[in-house]
């Protein structure tokens, strides 16, 4: 028995129940909690994929900065009922028939595919070991010759166009830049309009 | 036991994609709502990475995807708590139910 299968399911499994449970609690901060344990679980899926920088990326960017995020929203916000906001039990049942028919279709599909995997496992694996951070660092730097040209059956492999990613890098930041001050401003402090009857403070 | 194939990342996506899609429909509170959109961003990045590794083609391709989707979802959660913050200053209140002024 070998080590990939046992940490998949055992990440898979708090990956999966954490989500659902993010779900099913009605309580807002212990939803919190909860999805701070499936993106972590994510992390770790992404470590089993072998891609160590986006682990490394979920775990800083999601679980340290997302996070803090939404439970400082959590935080400034709960304040007596909005804590507790239950749902209708008609609610539940729709969402839960929307829920499993949704599941049931995206897997059957997913089983029914054949999607177009390598066929040279071991070669790849080889491949793909070491050099994984540092190609990926050459597409956003903008070098072309860091896209592999791999042989896959089931993908066209005639025209394959040599991609860098500079340009969608660049335009990110400077979008996450004009996010971040628009944010700043959306969320300075006003004074508050008006308060609705029956709410205390 | 057999290695994980791509399938079984692919029925996790799917299954953290399902799970986020109906926290948006059931929650009322709204941050729960911005935490169902956080989970169908990650079941979608599973796949993505899921596929950069079986497919060698999209090896670079998957990851940076992923990044774009993690940089896009760490700004959307900026501007939607803003706007959160900001429907809580004007009316005391995060339930998505009162906030029915468009409505026709």
């Amino acid at each position: 028995m070998s080590l990939q299968p046992f940490l998949f399911y055992t990440v898979a499994a708090l990956t999966g129940l954490s989500a659902i449970m993010v779900v099913v609690t009605q309580n807002i901060v212990r939803a919190a909690a909860w999805l701070l344990f499936s993106l972590a679980g994510t992390a770790g899926i992404y470590f089993l994929l072998g891609s160590d920088f986006i682990g490394a990326t979920q775990l800083i960017v999601y679980v340290g900065g997302t996070l803090v995020l939404v439970v400082f929203g959590v935080m400034l916000t709960a304040q007596g009922p909005f804590v507790n906001l239950k749902t209708g039990a008609g609610e539940w049942a729709m969402s839960l028939i929307v829920g499993v028919a949704l599941y049931t279709t995206l897997a059957v599909s997913t089983l029914v595919t054949a999607w177009p995997t390598s066929t040279e496992e071991s070669r790849l694996r080889d491949e793909r070991s070491s050099t994984n951070v540092a190609l990926l660092g050459q597409a956003l730097m903008g070098v072309k010759e860091a896209t592999p040209q791999g042989m896959v059956p089931g993908v066209n492999n005639v025209v394959r166009v040599q991609m860098s990613y500079l340009l969608p890098f660049e335009i990110v930041s400077v979008h996450l830049l004009v996010v971040l001050i628009g944010a700043a401003y959306l969320a300075r402090a006003k004074r508050r309009a008006h308060r609705l009857p029956g709410v205390t403070n | 036991m057999e290695p994980a194939g791509l399938n079984a990342f692919l029925l996790l996506g799917a299954l953290m994609f399902v799970c986020g899609a109906v926290c948006m429909a059931t929650k009322r509170n709204a941050i729960g709502v911005l935490m169902g959109v956080e989970l169908v961003l990650n079941g979608a990045n599973i796949n993505f990475v899921a596929f950069s590794y079986f497919n060698p083609v999209f090896r670079i391709e998957g990851q940076v995807f992923a990044l774009f989707v993690i940089v896009m979802a760490a700004a959307e959660a900026a501007i939607a708590l803003a706007i959160v913050l900001n429907f809580y200053n004007n009316h005391s209140s995060v339930d998505v139910d009162t906030a029915e002024e468009l409505k026709g």
